[in-house]
């Protein structure tokens, strides 16, 4: 038991920032709540209609709408360990994984059709299959560029940052003769929303379904030994037998894998695909959420369930905002100042700060014990 | 002993130039190459108006690639400054609107100021935050460029903010460009010469004068040089008793001053109005343009004269597309991509093959082992 | 040589200087004088290296006082300008300068408080400087294109050109070879004659009785004692040093019978090149130890990375107990059961940010393969075993492994590669930059796995080490293998003139 304890401690401490700064905006809530006398924030209701019911309410809707993010953020995480920098083309790749999924479940002798309708389950099969490929080797691009040309990782995939929406566009526009479609189908409403009969958000179980995916990973492979030596020491790694190109080619199929899963939840979710908005600026928000989670934006050591929380405090941070009726333009200002707070909390020297302070404390409230022993 | 000398006198002039001379050479030359085609296949590109109206519009994306070759020589990244832009138009169209002053100079003057004092105002509070609280440059200033925006959309309301025709600085604005006769096209109608000047906007003048500026900093100020050495080298630095925070934070300070000019700039060319949209992505292309000019991202190496020619490189690529009959928007971003993917992979092999890259490089290609 | 009524230049007295969990030093006095050297020495973890970053302003002092010539009171130094600016100049082990600029720049930056740089002016008074100590760089050039010596010596221009007071020299012939050492301490002397004076700290002895005239050593954070070169012998330095008497430094002497192994060939190389080293054959017997000497640069590394496919092999056959193999990565000399630890520690060795435990475990882990990951008590297991076998001083498994001191390290990464239980193991200067204690301890090691029936190759710039653990020394010169010394040719002369050419 002490041993669990210990182990638990352990593991939580490395997860002190997500856990703390989430931890304040659900307090925040709380006495803003208390203030205007209203919990109806914390409040979690059954929406009925048609389709269905299904859970609604501000909880829900954070963890329903941090998914896509959540997806992200954990094959960002891999990358930004094993590469020590990020992809900024997740968004743009995410545009070309969705104009693939609606390509291939669209009956293409029907061209010109700018609502998807009744799709067939092996198609939809086929497109989710075609997406996660289409990302994956997208990404291996990035990965090759950053593993075999030792090009920044930032710097290699500002070349799928700029032209990756024109691609996706291009596709599209090329095989459907459309820049933009509707997807109003059950399959993909299930997919995107919510099951029916089910009245949680399906989103939900995807973000679970690939939390399993990467334990398992972990826990099958030596991945995360791997990944780790690479992003902080690659010549002694490779000294250790470790190849750090296919290391980092694998990070970035990893990422491929979660972008493409993300794409396709996000439009189904949306109901709606736009190759030019389509997870926009997404890729901003996902190295934000692998900055909170507490992970070294150098690489390295790194923590998935940091980046997985720090998805969730920047959904919280939007709700919160959103239910205090700010404008979704000017809601990135206050943004802004949380995250730079949040940063500056986290920063090394005001934790150096913080620990000093702390230990002067302790000292001075031990003086006295002393004096009364003497 | 013998050795131990280097054979100095036979050595290359390949080998004697800096990676960043080196880098800014190619690029330089790449742009020749480039628009020397462009004069020989496309004729539409046979006035100098074309490379007048390149400059003129991208005058301000040169003084952000500035600003970011500056950040990035000093080993850092500032992604806010076209959230900056933005924001400087914005406060910028508020006080024309609202400020009552009549007389032009002091107009001018005073909103001039006000640009500068937001990029000062916005360089000096992320400089400060990274380099004395230690925090990755890249979040700080990400969150530098979610604040900017979302304060001009506060100030703003999420409208446009325009100035009217009658206002002094437009008045100023419009009488902001120089006409050149000589440069310029003539067309002869019923026996009448009419000639159509070639327009050189001021904007274009003070991008340059921004170039030479910051070059001639980078070169023979304390402050260039010891940015240089953090950028190499931040533990060697300090131990060299440079003070790196101070260098790290005035490199910061610069580029949001620089990023505040782009905006002054900005409303300079296009006109005097606060949009919400302005500078979207610029940052982006600032970092693209600086890095065809052969700056490295990992820091230490660059030259503002090579971000130039990036600048201008992106903006022929740019006009060219657009005279070769691909005008959808997606050429033009593909061919960005391909532009960049095709300098990001020269550089790495450049660096390779003087011995200073990390690739792997076949035999044959390894140009300086002996001497390492 | 030194006067005795030498004026004293710089005075520290009662310095203290806590780390988290560690006391680095405890009330430590150490006086210099002008016009001298003086080696500073103490054994890893002593406190020499904290004693002069407290000097040179890269940590602050807790307690104590600093006085210097030339500066009334306290000396206050708060960063490495401060220290500087008084007069205190400091070349370190890692060449602590910018590769990117040029040398000229290197050798002013940081030091004007003028805003402007006159290039001109600079170039010429770095050429000048460069020439008069016979430096072989040009002001112009890019010091990324110099020599790790060429580098080294521009720090020492550097500094000279200070006109400081006190020159502090951490390690720095660490990575120079006895040519390069020579002119060094040519350099130093001529320095000292100058009234310059030298604090130089190293782990080579005979260095320290080269050019040394005082000696101060330092242990546990704690001050041992000062004494004039002279009345110190070499054994009572080390005795002192370790802490233990005479007799005790004689029984550590004794390491062990020397092995040379069955007749089995366990590996061996025909005409083996690499991108960095030339075509050489080379084989090993089972239980033999084996080393390669000559000096830096002569190829010895290069060798034995091209048998663990640490670069790119170009070509050569290779033959493990018999069977033909193909080594071209180090994971393929790893699955034929050789290991090497590498030259440099912490560029090639350690994992900085893992822990004590996830460093034993990689090698083994890494053969096992990428879907077989060990289970957590396992690799407990292993990590207990080895922290207690090789007494690893660490607080826990957990501990980062960038946190313990040099020698702790090297036994961690030995351990990664025992635990691997190689038939091979390669150990490329395993002693380097670690103390004494541990450095005997290491030899023993090496001893008693060949005893067990392990091939080793040890290689070490220290001479004596490897005479005394080697039955078989290759001798390499300019990439060429020129020699090979067994049984009673093993002798340091002997050594000595095959590495010169046998010209003597």
């Amino acid at each position: 038991m002490n041993a669990f304890m210990k182990k638990l401690k352990s593991s939580l401490g490395g997860l002190a920032m997500p856990l703390v700064a989430l931890g304040v905006l659900i307090l925040f809530n709380l006495i803003r709540c208390a203030v205007i006398g209203d919990f109806h924030f914390f409040a979690v209701s059954v929406a009925s209609d048609d389709k269905g019911s299904v859970l609604s309410g501000n909880i829900i809707s954070i963890i329903d709408s941090a998914s896509v993010l959540a997806i992200i953020a954990m094959g960002m995480t891999l990358v930004t360990a094993a590469c020590g920098g990020q992809d900024i083309s997740v968004g743009a790749v995410g545009a070309i994984a969705g104009a693939f999924f609606v390509i291939m479940m669209h009956p293409q002798h029907e061209a010109q059709l700018s609502t998807l309708s009744s799709v067939a389950w092996p198609n939809v099969i086929l497109g989710v299959l075609a997406a996660i490929i289409v990302a994956v080797v997208f990404m291996l691009f990035n990965g090759m560029l950053v593993a075999y040309f030792k090009i920044q990782p930032m710097i290699a995939t500002l070349i799928l940052f700029s032209c990756g929406r024109s691609i996706a566009y291009y596709f599209l526009f090329q095989v459907l003769g459309v820049g933009s479609i509707k997807l109003d189908d059950p399959i993909i409403f299930a997919m995107g929303k919510v099951i029916p009969g089910v009245p949680i958000p399906t989103s939900i179980f995807i973000v679970i379904l690939m939390g399993l995916l990467m334990y398992l990973v972990f826990k099958r492979t030596n991945l995360r030994l791997y990944t780790q030596a690479v992003g902080i020491n690659q010549k002694a790694a490779q000294l250790n037998g470790i190849n750090p190109t296919v290391v980092k080619l694998l990070s970035f199929v990893m990422l491929g894998v979660c972008v493409a899963v993300a794409a396709i939840v996000k439009c189904s979710n949306l109901g709606t695909l736009t190759t030019k908005s389509l997870m926009d600026s997404i890729e901003m928000d996902a190295i934000l959420a692998v900055a909170i989670g507490g992970n070294n934006l150098g690489g390295g050591k790194f923590r998935l369930g940091g980046s997985i929380l720090g998805a969730y405090t920047i959904q919280t941070l939007s709700t919160t905002l959103n239910a205090m009726q700010v404008s979704p333009d000017s809601m990135k200002a206050y943004k802004a100042i949380v995250i730079i707070v949040i940063m500056v909390a986290g920063s090394p020297v005001v934790r150096k700060w913080l620990v000093t302070q702390s230990g002067r404390i302790r000292t001075a409230i031990r003086s006295p014990q002393v004096k009364e022993a003497k | 002993m013998t050795a131990m000398q280097p054979d100095l006198k036979k050595k290359k002039r390949f080998e004697r130039l800096t990676d960043a001379q080196l880098l800014t050479i190619i690029s330089g030359g790449i742009f020749l190459l480039m628009y020397g085609a462009a004069l020989l296949l496309i004729e539409a590109f046979r006035k100098p108006q074309v490379f007048f109206d390149i400059t003129n519009y991208y005058s301000y994306l040169i003084i952000i690639a500035c600003s970011l070759t500056v950040v990035m020589i000093g080993g850092g990244i500032n992604i806010s400054v076209g959230g900056v832009i933005c924001l400087t138009c914005m406060v910028c169209s508020i006080f024309l609107n609202n400020c009552g002053i009549e007389n032009q100079t002091l107009l001018v003057l005073a909103t001039f100021v006000i640009a500068i004092g937001i990029g000062a105002i916005f360089g000096a509070f992320q400089g400060a935050l990274i380099s004395y609280l230690e925090i990755q440059p890249f979040i700080i200033t990400l969150g530098g460029m979610f604040l900017a925006r979302g304060l001009t959309t506060i100030l703003s309301g999420g409208e446009n903010v325009p100035v009217s025709e009658t206002n002094p600085f437009t008045l100023w604005i419009n009488n902001a460009a120089i006409k050149i006769p000589a440069l310029g096209t003539t067309r002869v109608r019923k026996g009448q010469v009419y000639v159509n000047p070639a327009t050189l906007h001021w904007v274009t003048i003070i991008a340059v004068v921004v170039v030479i500026g910051i070059y001639l900093v980078m070169r023979f100020t304390k402050f260039g040089r010891n940015t240089y050495a953090i950028g190499g080298n931040t533990q060697s630095s300090q131990m060299l008793g440079i003070n790196v925070k101070l260098t790290r934070f005035n490199t910061y300070l610069l580029s949001g001053v620089l990023s505040g000019l782009a905006g002054f700039v900005f409303m300079m060319f296009n006109g005097a109005g606060g949009k919400t949209g302005i500078g979207l992505r610029s940052e982006m292309d600032a970092i693209a343009a600086s890095i065809i000019g052969g700056t490295l991202l990992s820091g230490g190496v660059g030259n503002v004269i090579g971000s130039f020619f990036g600048a201008i490189i992106l903006g022929t690529l740019q006009k060219i597309i657009w005279f070769s009959g691909l005008q959808e928007a997606y050429w033009q971003d593909m061919a960005n991509g391909v532009m960049l993917g095709i300098f990001i992979v020269m550089q790495s092999v450049v660096l390779s093959v003087r011995g200073k890259g990390k690739m792997h490089l076949p035999e044959w290609l390894k140009y300086s082992k002996k001497n390492r | 040589m030194p006067k005795e009524d030498n004026q004293v230049v710089l005075t520290m007295r009662g310095i203290c200087k806590q780390f988290p969990g560690t006391r680095a030093l405890n009330h430590v006095d150490f006086t210099l004088r002008k016009g001298e050297i003086h080696a500073l020495m103490g054994e890893n973890g002593a406190g020499k290296s904290t004693l002069i970053k407290v000097l040179t302003g890269v940590y602050e002092k807790d307690a104590g006082s600093i006085r210097i010539e030339g500066v009334t009171g306290e000396a206050k130094i708060h960063s490495p300008q401060d220290a500087q600016n008084i007069g205190i100049s400091t070349v370190y082990q890692e060449i602590t300068l910018c590769p990117n600029l040029t040398v000229a720049e290197n050798m002013f930056i940081g030091r004007t408080r003028s805003a402007f740089v006159n290039w001109q002016a600079r170039n010429k008074r770095t050429t000048e400087i460069l020439e008069s100590l016979n430096i072989p760089a040009r002001a112009k050039q890019e010091l990324s294109r110099c020599s790790l010596a060429v580098q080294q010596m521009v720090a020492i221009a550097r500094a000279v050109d200070m006109q400081c007071k006190v020159l502090i020299l951490d390690e720095p012939t660490s990575s120079l070879d006895e040519k390069e050492v020579e002119m060094l301490f040519g350099l130093m002397r001529d320095l000292r004659d100058k009234g310059v004076a030298i604090v130089f700290v190293t782990h080579f002895l005979e260095q320290v009785y080269a050019v040394s005239d005082r000696i101060t050593v330092l242990r546990n954070g704690e001050l041992v004692g000062e004494w004039p070169v002279a009345e110190l012998p070499q054994v009572q330095l080390v005795a002192t040093m370790m802490g233990k008497s005479l007799n005790d430094l004689e029984s550590l002497e004794l390491v062990g019978q020397k092995s040379v192994g069955s007749e089995e060939v366990v590996y061996e190389a025909e005409n083996l090149s690499s991108t960095e080293s030339k075509p050489f054959d080379f084989s090993i017997r089972r239980g033999e130890v084996n080393g390669f000497t000559g000096l830096l640069g002569s190829g010895r590394s290069e060798s034995v990375r091209a048998i663990f496919g640490a670069d790119q092999v170009t070509g050569g056959r290779v033959r493990v107990k018999g069977k033909n193999v193909q080594i071209a990565t180090p994971h393929d000399a790893m699955k034929n059961g050789i290991g090497y630890l590498a030259e440099d520690r912490k560029r090639d060795g350690i994992i900085a940010d893992l822990s004590v435990r996830e460093n034993i475990i990689l090698a083994l882990q890494v053969l096992k393969g990428f879907f077989h990951p060990m289970k957590r008590e396992e690799m407990e297991a292993f990590a207990d075993e080895y922290i207690k076998a090789l007494q690893i001083k660490t607080a826990s498994q957990d501990t980062p492994i960038g946190s313990l001191s040099g020698g702790n390290q090297q036994k961690v990464i030995l351990a990664r590669w025992l635990l691997t239980h190689p038939d091979y193991l390669i150990l490329d200067e395993p002693t380097r930059g670690i103390d004494v204690g541990t450095k005997l301890e290491i030899q023993r090691l090496v001893l008693k796995l060949a005893e067990e029936g392990m091939s080793v190759t040890f290689i070490s710039s220290e001479i004596e080490e490897m005479l005394r653990t080697c039955s078989r020394l290759i001798v390499m010169r300019d990439r060429n293998i020129v020699g090979e010394l067994t049984g009673d040719q093993l002798t340091q002369s002997q050594v000595m003139q095959t590495i010169a050419g046998g010209k003597q």
